[in-house]
C-alpha cells in the first residue's frame, strides 16, 4: 500500500477515476488469497449466466419437435459450449474460489503457500475462459467452417480430427481446457501444500475441519486426473497439426483410446466437483442443526476413499462401446462400490441432524434440498451402474436427468448454502434470508420440474444431443414440462443475483460470527483483515470456537 | 405451431399403445427382456433404500427442528460424536446390497454378451455413415439401407440376427430400445450385438451416440416380418434393378449427373458407396433416413435440396431443372 502514498494529494481533483482505477489496479495485481478466491467466485458467477442462457435456448428449441427456434449447428455449438462451460469455467473455478477464501482462514493461516503461484493460476485459467468464447469470434478461421466448437464436451475422435472438423473450432476448446488445466494443477497443488504445511499450532490432521480434509482429497485427484486430460490435449493437437495419428481413425488411429483417456480424467473430474460441496455440507449442516459433525473419522475414511475407488470406475462411460464381457463385469462392480462410502457420508449427515435443533436458515433450506437431490443422484447412480440397463439408459435423456441432479440438484444447491453461509463473511453483511427463501421455493420448483421429468423420456427412448425430435413418440409433454421449469430456475438465480447486488449495499450488518459457528475464520472480522488474524490462533480441538464459547465443556475432552 | 403441438400430445396419449412408441419398458425381444426384469430389480431396491433413507430425512428434519417457544430453547442440545456400532451397521448393510445386485447383474452381462450363436442365425454388417444406415446381408448378397428387415424369432425355434458393427466416419450407436439394448459404431473397431424380436411390427429407434451436425435425424427402423414375408422380402430384394422403359429419361438424367459417383443402382453404371443403395429405394416406407414418407413429393423435395428436409446432410444440393428433377424422381420411384 505504501507504494499508492503519493497519489493521494491529486485524488482530489479527479477523485472517482483515479479511484476505479486504482482499485482495478489493486485487485488486478493482487496476491491475497481472499481477492483471488472473490476474483474465482466472480468470474464463474459470470459464466454461470452465460453458460445457463444457452441452456435456456436449448430449452427452447427442445420444447416442441420440429422446432425451428435454432438450427442444427447452432444447437451443437449450444450444447458443446453449455457442458464445457458449466464443468471447467464455473463448477472447478467457484470450487476452487471456495476453497482460496476459506481453507487459510479455517486453518489459522494467513495466506496460501504460494500466493503468486496462486495469482498465476487464477489468471491463465480465466484467460482459457476467454479463449474460449473468443472462438464466436474468431473461430471461423481460414476455411469458414463453424466458429464456436461443436464436438460436445467430451469431444469423442474422430468427430475433432481435421476431415471433420476443419476451421479452428476444435483448437479453441482444446486450448481453453488445456489453460484451465494447468490453472487447476497450480491451484491443486498450492491447496496440498498449504493444508500440510500451514496449519495453525495445535491443528493436527485428525482436528482439520472437514471442509479442509474434503478439498485436500480433491486437489489430489485434480493432480492425478487433469494431467492424463492435458496428455489427451497435447495428442489431439498433434494430430491436427503434425501429423500423428492417435485418435485419427481414418489413418488406424483409435477413437476408443480418447475415450478412455477422457473418462479417467471424467469420472474423476466429478468427484472433483462433489467433494468440495460435501466439505460446505459438512460445515454447515452441524452449524444450523448445533451438533457436532457425526463420525468425523468415518467422514475422513469414506472421503479418502471415494477418491482412491473414483480412479478405478471410468469405464461406466463406456460400456456400450462394445467392451467385453468380464471389462463390463469388473466396471460394475467398482462402480457400485463407490456408493458404499456415499452411503456412510449421507448417513452421517442424518444422524448429524438428529438429535439437534434444527435452524431452516435459507443457507439450511438449500442444504436441505443438496441431501434429498443427492440421495435421488445417487440412486439413479446405481441404476446406471448396472451395465445391462446403462445399455438402455447410456447416452438417453436419462443420463442427462442423472448428471443434472448431481451438478444442479446437489452441487448447485449446496453452493446457494455456502453463498448464504459464508456471503457475510466475505462481505461483512448477511443476505436477505426473506430472498433468500423465495429464491429457494422458486428454484426448487424449477428444478423439479424440470430434472425430474427428464428421465421419463430417456426411459422412452429419447437420445441426448439431438436438435429436434419426431413427433410420434411421446416426448413432447415431458419435453414441455422439462422446459418450463427452466423459467423458474432463470426467475430464482434472478433473484439471488438481485439479493447479492442489495444486500451488498444495504444488508444489515453481520459481526464477525453471525450463525455462532464454531471454525476459526469466523473468530475474525468480516471481512477479514488482510492478514486474516492478527495474532495466529492455537486449536486444542475440531470446534475451536465451540471451546471458547463453553469452557466447561469444551469438545477437546472427547476427542 | 398450435397444429404441432396438438399433434405432438395426440401422440402422447396414445404412444403407450402404438407401434412408434420406444420405451424400454416394452420389450420386445430376449436382450430387452432381461435388461427390463434387472431394471425392475434395481428400481425396487432403489425404491426402497429412498423410501427409508429418505423418510428418516423428513422424520429427523420435522423431530428436531428448533422450537422457539421451547423452554430450553437457548441450550445447545447433546453433543454426539459418532457411534462404531451404528457406522459399522450402515456399512454392513450397503454392502450386502451390492454383493446382491451385482450378482445379479453379473448374470445378464453374461448371458447377452456370451450367449451362443445358433446355426441358423442371420448375420448383418451394419455401417454407420454421417447420418444414414449402411445394412449389407453378405449371405444373400442384399444391400440395403435405413430399413433393417430380419425374421421373427420364434423361441422354439430362434432364428436371431447377428449385427455386425462398424462405422465408415465417426462413432454411432445403434438403440432401439424395446428390441435391446444400444451398442456403438466406432471406425476401426467391430461391435455385435443380436436381435431376436418376439412379434411381427415396426421397431423404432435411433443414433444415440453423437456423431455431427444430423445427428438427430439419423432414425432407426426395424421391421420383424414373419418368416414368409422376410423370405419374400429377401427374393424382392436380391432381384437386379428394375428397367422399365417409361423412366428411361430419368434414368438417363440420374446417370450423367454426380448422382452415380455417391449411389448405387445394382446392374447399372452406379456403383458409389458414399450414400444410400438406391437400388430398391422405392421399396422403402421412408426416405433421409427416417425422416421423412418416401412419396413422390419428398423425394421430388430431397434431391431438390436435401437442406428442405435435414440441413446438414452429406448429400448436396444439386440443382436440377424442374425437368429434369421430375424425371429423375419418376425414375427412382420404379426402382421398387
Ligand atoms: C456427394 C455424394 C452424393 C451425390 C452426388 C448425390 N447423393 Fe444422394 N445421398 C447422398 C447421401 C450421403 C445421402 C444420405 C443422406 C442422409 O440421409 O443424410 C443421400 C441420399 C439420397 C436419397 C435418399 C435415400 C434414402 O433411402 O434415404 C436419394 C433418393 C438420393 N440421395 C438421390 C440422389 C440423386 C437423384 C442424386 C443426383 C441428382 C444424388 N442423390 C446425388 C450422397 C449423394
Ligand atoms: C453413487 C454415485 C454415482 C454413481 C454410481 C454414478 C454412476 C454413473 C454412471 C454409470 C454414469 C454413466 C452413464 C452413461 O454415460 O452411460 C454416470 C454418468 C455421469 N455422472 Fe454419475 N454416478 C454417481 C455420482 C455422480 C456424481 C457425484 C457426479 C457429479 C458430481 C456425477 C456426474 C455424472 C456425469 C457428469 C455423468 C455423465 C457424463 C456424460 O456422459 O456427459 N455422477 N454416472
Ligand atoms: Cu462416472
Ligand atoms: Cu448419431
Amino acid at each position: 500500500m505504501a507504494t499508492h502514498a503519493p497519489v493521494t494529494d491529486s485524488v482530489v481533483n479527479s477523485a472517482p477515476r483515479r479511484l476505479v482505477l486504482e482499485v482495478l489496479h489493486d485487485w488486478v495485481t493482487t496476491v491475497d488469497h481472499k481477492k483471488i478466491g472473490l476474483m474465482y467466485i466472480g468470474y464463474a458467477l459470470i459464466f454461470l449466466v452465460i453458460a445457463g442462457f444457452e441452456a435456456l435456448l436449448m430449452r427452447v428449441q427442445l420444447s416442441i419437435p420440429n422446432n425451428h427456434f435454432v438450427s442444427p449447428q447452432v444447437f451443437n455449438q449450444l450444447f458443446t459450449m453449455h457442458g464445457t462451460t458449466m464443468v471447467f469455467f464455473v463448477g472447478m473455478p467457484v470450487l476452487f474460489g471456495f476453497g482460496n477464501y476459506l481453507i487459510p482462514l479455517m486453518i489459522g493461516a494467513r495466506d496460501m503457500a504460494f500466493p503468486r503461484l496462486n495469482a498465476f493460476s487464477f489468471w491463465i485459467a480465466s484467460f482459457g475462459g476467454l479463449l474460449l468464447y473468443f472462438s464466436y469470434l474468431g473461430g471461423s478461421g481460414l476455411y469458414g467452417a463453424g466458429s464456436a466448437p461443436d464436438v460436445g464436451w467430451f469431444a469423442y475422435a474422430p468427430l475433432t480430427a481435421h476431415v471433420f472438423s476443419p476451421g479452428h473450432s476444435t483448437d479453441y476448446w482444446t486450448l481453453a481446457i488445456l489453460l484451465s488445466g494447468i490453472g487447476s494443477i497450480g491451484t491443486a497443488l498450492n491447496i496440498v501444500t498449504t493444508i500440510i504445511c500451514m496449519r495453525c499450532p495445535g491443528m493436527k490432521l485428525n482436528r482439520m475441519p472437514l471442509l479442509v480434509w474434503l478439498y485436500l482429497v480433491m486437489s489430489c485427484l485434480v493432480f492425478v486426473t487433469v494431467s492424463p486430460l492435458t496428455a489427451a490435449q497435447i495428442m489431439l493437437m498433434l494430430d491436427r497439426y503434425l501429423g500423428s495419428h492417435f485418435f485419427d481413425t481414418q489413418a488406424g488411429g483409435s477413437a476408443v483410446l480418447w475415450m478412455h483417456f477422457f473418462w479417467i480424467f471424467g469420472h474423476p473430474e466429478v468427484y472433483v466437483l462433489i467433494l468440495p460441496s460435501f466439505a460446505f455440507a459438512n460445515e454447515i449442516i452441524p452449524v444450523y442443526s448445533r451438533k457436532a459433525i457425526f463420525g468425523y473419522p468415518a467422514m475422513v475414511a469414506a472421503s479418502v476413499g471415494i477418491g482412491f475407488i473414483s480412479l478405478s470406475v471410468w469405464a461406466h462411460h463406456m460400456f456400450t462401446v462394445g467392451m467385453g464381457a468380464g471389462a463390463n463385469t469388473f466396471f460394475t462392480l467398482a462402480t457400485m462400490i463407490i456408493s458404499v462410502p456415499t452411503g456412510i457420508k449421507i448417513f452421517n449427515w442424518l444422524a448429524t441432524l438428529w438429535g439437534g435443533k434444527i435452524h431452516f436458515t435459507a443457507s439450511m433450506m438449500f442444504a436441505v434440498g443438496f441431501l434429498f437431490q443427492f440421495l435421488i443422484a445417487g440412486l439413479t447412480g446405481i441404476m446406471l451402474s448396472v451395465a445391462p440397463f446403462d445399455w438402455q439408459l447410456s447416452a438417453s435423456y436419462f443420463v442427462v436427468a442423472h448428471f443434472h441432479y448431481v451438478l444442479v440438484g446437489a452441487i448447485l444447491f449446496i453452493l446457494f448454502a455456502a453463498f448464504y453461509y459464508w456471503y457475510p463473511k466475505m462481505t461483512g453483511r448477511l443476505l436477505s434470508e426473506k430472498l433468500g427463501k423465495w429464491h429457494f421455493w422458486i428454484f426448487l420448483i424449477g428444478f423439479h420440474l424440470t430434472f425430474d421429468f427428464m428421465h421419463i423420456p430417456g426411459l422412452e427412448g429419447m437420445p441426448r444431443r439431438i436438435y429436434t425430435y419426431e413427433a410420434d413418440r411421446g416426448w413432447m409433454m415431458w419435453n414441455m414440462i422439462v422446459s418450463s421449469g427452466a423459467i423458474f430456475q432463470t426467475i430464482g438465480t434472478l433473484l439471488f443475483v438481485y439479493n447479492m447486488v442489495w444486500s451488498f449495499i444495504k444488508g444489515p450488518i453481520a459481526g464477525p460470527d453471525p450463525w455462532d459457528a464454531w471454525t476459526l475464520e469466523w473468530s475474525t472480522t468480516s471481512p477479514p483483515p488482510h492478514y486474516n488474524f492478527a495474532i495466529i490462533p492455537t486449536v486444542e480441538s475440531r470446534r475451536p470456537l465451540w471451546d471458547l464459547k463453553h469452557p466447561d465443556d469444551p469438545d477437546s475432552h472427547y476427542e | 405451431m398450435a397444429s404441432q403441438i396438438w399433434s405432438g400430445l395426440a401422440s402422447q396419449v396414445g404412444s403407450g399403445l402404438t407401434s412408434t412408441s420406444t420405451s424400454i419398458f416394452a420389450p420386445k425381444g430376449t436382450p430387452a427382456h432381461s435388461i427390463f426384469s434387472i431394471s425392475m430389480l434395481v428400481l425396487s431396491i432403489t425404491t426402497v433404500i429412498f423410501l427409508v433413507v429418505g423418510g428418516l430425512l423428513l422424520y429427523a428434519l420435522l423431530r428436531f427442528r428448533h422450537r422457539r417457544n421451547d423452554a430450553n430453547a437457548a441450550q445447545e442440545p447433546p453433543q454426539i460424536y459418532g457411534s462404531n456400532q451404528i457406522e459399522l451397521s450402515w456399512t454392513v448393510i450397503p454392502i450386502l446390497i451390492v454383493v446382491m445386485l451385482f450378482l445379479a447383474t453379473a448374470r445378464v452381462i453374461l448371458s447377452t454378451q456370451n450367449a451362443p450363436k445358433p446355426a441358423d442365425a442371420l448375420d448383418v454388417t451394419v455401417i454407420g455413415h454421417q447420418f444414414w444406415w449402411e445394412y449389407r446381408y453378405p449371405k444373400l448378397g442384399i444391400v440395403t439401407a435405413n430399413e433393417l428387415h430380419i425374421p421373427v424369432s420364434d423361441p422354439k425355434h430362434p432364428t436371431p440376427t447377428y449385427l455386425t458393427m462398424s462405422s465408415a466416419d465417426t462413432d454411432h450407436s445403434f438403440w432401439v430400445p424395446r428390441l435391446a439394448g444400444k451398442t456403438d459404431l466406432i471406425p476401426n473397431r467391430v461391435n455385435t450385438m443380436w436381435l431376436d424380436p418376439e412379434t411381427a411390427g415396426l421397431y423404432l429407434g435411433q443414433c444415440a451416440q453423437y456423431c455431427g451436425t444430423q445427428h438427430a435425424k439419423m432414425l432407426i427402423r426395424v421391421y420383424a416380418d414373419s418368416q414368409a414375408d422376410f423370405a419374400a422380402w429377401i427374393v424382392r430384394q436380391q432381384q437386379p434393378a428394375v428397367e422399365s422403359s417409361s423412366a428411361i429419361e430419368g434414368q438417363n438424367v440420374f446417370q450423367h449427373t454426380a448422382c452415380i459417383s455417391c449411389h448405387t443402382v445394382a446392374g447399372t453404371i452406379a456403383t458409389g458407396r458414399f450414400g444410400p443403395d438406391l437400388t430398391h429405394v422405392a421399396s422403402r416406407d421412408t426416405i433421409a433416413s427416417g425422416s421423412v414418407p418416401n412419396t413422390s413429393a419428398n423425394l421430388r423435395s430431397f434431391i431438390d435440396n436435401p437442406a428442405n428436409f435435414k440441413p446438414g446432410s452429406l448429400m448436396p444440393a444439386m440443382h436440377l431443372n424442374d425437368h429434369d428433377l421430375d424425371a429423375v424422381t419418376a425414375y427412382l420411384a420404379t426402382l421398387k
